[in-house]
């Protein structure tokens, strides 16, 4: 999509704030950032090397296995890992929600995720994340969604992926979604681009944006059923700039091993004698749920306006 | 510059905005992952990202000991900021495990978690110097002590923010995430 210097840095002339929230973003590049739901966890998690940790009470699957509401971590199970870290620590809060984001922005977490994975407590209206100092991360299946969110004030978009299924489709779906809504963009001529804008449901400006620089204006991860070196890999090589993990680490037969080989899968994206060596003797990666197969109650990925 | 051949150590962090900057500053970079590819290089930027990840991925190919026996041996200088002055410095009693290229103890996340995170400036005192830049500071490590064959090239306020030890410079900012093209245009040079 472009050589690396061919569009110009994200995040100038931009506010501080905005762009100290970008640059975060920047520095996690490259990196693994995993779900842990206990201090031992988020220790096995930083000794793999994460580049951060996200606090929840439960993982994805577990989630969806639970079924009720899922609402913001305890207060005590993000202090209990903030405790034990010197890598960066995210939390969720719900949708709309930003009581529990400005809580957790009390906490000093390190980003908030605003996600589809816990239950949405307003079915219109996402947070308005310009008003906060902490950086947010939010789920996008497509282009319209990911510049809404960034006019929302979002520094890291994801895919939403079908998190806790270990089924990377979705995800792929997504990021190939993405990717060719910014090509058609970039080739578009500028008397396209409002009806574009329109037909995304997108802001203008982030539209003429994106049209001329060929990519998002913010660091753009993948999330939502990688459960092996291979699905991190394969998400990187779609353009993916980081890779979030969740049920895939702690539901496999021996995390730790897990998590380092998709670390070094995901600094090796582009070498299969690498990936074949992360992927060796790794014993039973998580049981799966076949994403298509799932009712539309059930799709995470559908929650997000 | 016919005999720099620089690099970016592309294992994990702000890669592509230090692949920019040194592209501004003249020159023509590739990206540095596995030990064979550090073959030809002479000048390295280790970039910011989380400082454990870097110790733990340099570990899997011996890249922690290859990176400092160049570097000792007089033919690679480095340039690492904010992650990569961690590692390039020292501190016995804070993971990960340090090169001990400059002598200058340095902690880890020092301003406090992402929310302290801020944009200031800082004046050059030599090295690219003199005058004064943007320094975006996220997350950022601290020199808390400075031996005395270090040379200061930084400061905010009084804090010294940029040291210089041979072909060695540690910076706490990210002039990466500036359009500021002068740290690497000078890094270049030494």
């Amino acid at each position: 999509m472009n050589d690396g210097y061919s569009s110009p840095l994200r995040g100038t002339g931009l506010s501080e704030a905005h762009r100290t929230r970008i640059g975060l973003a920047e520095m996690l590049r490259g990196g693994v950032i995993m779900d842990v739901t206990t201090a031992e966890e988020a220790h096995v998690a930083q000794e793999a090397g994460a580049v951060a940790v996200m606090a929840l009470e439960r993982v994805p699957s577990d989630i969806r296995r639970d079924g009720g509401v899922a609402r913001m971590s305890p207060v005590e199970k993000v202090e209990e890992i903030q405790k034990v870290c010197s890598i960066p620590v995210m939390a969720k809060a719900r949708i709309g929600h930003f009581v529990e984001a400005e809580i957790l922005e009390s906490l000093e977490v390190d980003f908030i995720d605003e996600s589809e994975v816990l239950t949405p407590a307003d079915h219109a209206y996402h947070i308005d994340k310009n008003r906060f100092n902490v950086p947010f991360v939010c789920g996008a299946t497509n282009l319209g969604e990911a510049l809404r969110r960034i006019g929302e004030g979002a520094a890291m978009l994801r895919t939403k992926g079908e998190a806790g299924t270990g089924d990377i489709t979705e995800a792929v779906r997504h990021l190939r979604a993405i990717h060719s809504e910014i090509r058609r963009l970039t080739t578009a001529p500028e008397e396209e681009w409002m009806t574009l804008a329109k037909d995304h449901g997108a802001p203008y400006s982030l539209v003429c944006q994106v049209a001329k620089e060929g990519r998002l204006p913010v660091p753009n991860f993948a999330a939502g059923g990688i459960a092996t070196p291979a699905d991190a890999a394969l998400a990187m090589r779609l353009g993916a700039e980081a890779v979030f993990v969740g049920s895939g680490i702690f539901k496999s037969k021996d995390p730790l091993r897990t998590a380092k080989a998709i670390v070094h899968a995901t600094a090796h994206f582009e070498d299969a004698a690498e990936l074949a060596n992360a992927s060796r003797n790794l014993g039973e990666a998580m049981p799966g749920i076949d994403a298509s197969k799932l009712s539309e109650a059930e799709r995470l990925q559908d929650r997000g306006w | 510059m016919a005999t720099v051949q620089a690099a970016v150590l592309a294992l994990q962090g702000s890669v592509e905005p230090h692949l920019r900057s040194l592209h501004a500053a003249g020159a023509e970079p590739i990206e540095v992952r596995k030990p064979a590819e550090l073959d030809g290089i002479t000048h390295l930027v280790i970039p910011g990202g989380e400082s454990t990840t870097l110790h733990h991925l340099l570990k899997i190919h011996g890249l922690d000991q290859q990176i400092p026996e160049r570097v000792r041996a007089g033919s690679l200088a480095l340039l690492g900021t904010c992650a990569g002055a961690i590692l390039m410095g020292k501190n016995p009693e804070q993971a990960p495990p340090r090169f001990e290229l400059i002598d200058v103890d340095v902690d880890r996340n020092a301003y406090g978690r992402q929310i302290h995170s801020f944009v200031g400036e800082i004046e050059w005192q030599s090295g690219p110097g003199p005058g004064t830049g943007e320094g975006v500071f996220i997350r950022a490590p601290k020199f808390v002590r400075i031996g005395e064959g270090v040379n200061v090239i930084a400061r905010r306020e009084d804090e010294v923010v940029a040291v210089q030890q041979d072909r060695c410079v540690a910076c706490c900012f990210h002039p990466e995430l500036t359009t500021d093209p002068r740290l690497h245009r000078w890094f270049l040079g030494i």
